[in-house]
């Protein structure tokens, strides 16, 4: 498809998007959100990209190695972190148990390790969207 | 506030009923966008906002594109 219109707004309204989705991964200890919503908001403004722009220029922002890897490593940074907290004497993905501090309203930094798993979470939610909507409309 | 609720509901089973109806592939898309956007609104209403998100980010969004997507590889009337 090929529209000056739509491109044009695409090219303005990507970065917002992808704003609000870090806004909403980094902030989903505190307040509604999370890594899953926060990481479909991301994954959703590439898909954005890909229909106004053609697969050819996405697979040059996002190639499908890139986007595969990432995948991979989001769930691998999740696991790691949850290791944590038996190596801290806890259990899988212990928080309190292993000395970290608990969530305060409006400070970012102040819920132990959640905020590293939302951001591990959103980052292989992203990647996943992107991954599928890719492989779905590539061409034979 | 009862009142909306019982129109958004409503119109929730009206949407569920005419996408299993349709024929048209497309148009059930696109009713089936309408009921998650309806049920995003309902989520906010019983006070689960961040449902409401994933919601309309997942059911509204991205699951309409992976449908057209797959319409387009294949045929768009039902048989």
């Amino acid at each position: 498809m090929d529209d000056l219109i739509v491109k044009t707004i695409t090219r303005l309204i990507v970065p917002f998007i992808q704003l609000y989705g870090i806004f909403i991964i980094l902030h989903g200890h505190i307040s509604p959100g999370g890594g899953f919503s926060g990481g479909a908001i991301l994954g959703s403004s590439i898909i954005l990209f890909t229909l106004s722009y053609g697969l050819e220029r996405a697979s040059k922002k996002v190639p499908h190695k890139i986007s595969a890897i990432l995948e991979s490593a989001g769930i691998l940074w999740y696991i790691f972190i949850g290791l944590i907290g038996i190596a801290l004497g806890g259990t899988f993905l212990a928080n309190q148990d292993s000395g970290f501090f608990m969530g305060e309203a409006g400070r970012i930094l102040s819920a132990g390790m959640i905020p590293l798993l939302t951001v591990a979470i959103g980052i292989k939610v992203a990647s996943t969207m992107v991954t599928l909507f890719h492989t779905i409309i590539e061409e034979d | 506030m009862v009142y909306l609720n019982v129109v958004l509901v409503l119109f929730l089973i009206v949407c569920a009923i005419a996408v299993e109806r349709t024929k048209d592939l497309l148009g059930a898309v696109i009713i089936f966008a309408a009921y998650s956007l309806v049920m995003a609104v309902l989520w906010l209403l019983m006070k689960a906002p961040d449902i409401a998100l994933t919601e309309a980010a997942i059911g509204a969004g991205v699951t309409s594109i992976l449908f057209i997507a797959v319409i387009s590889r294949t045929r768009r009337m039902e048989k």
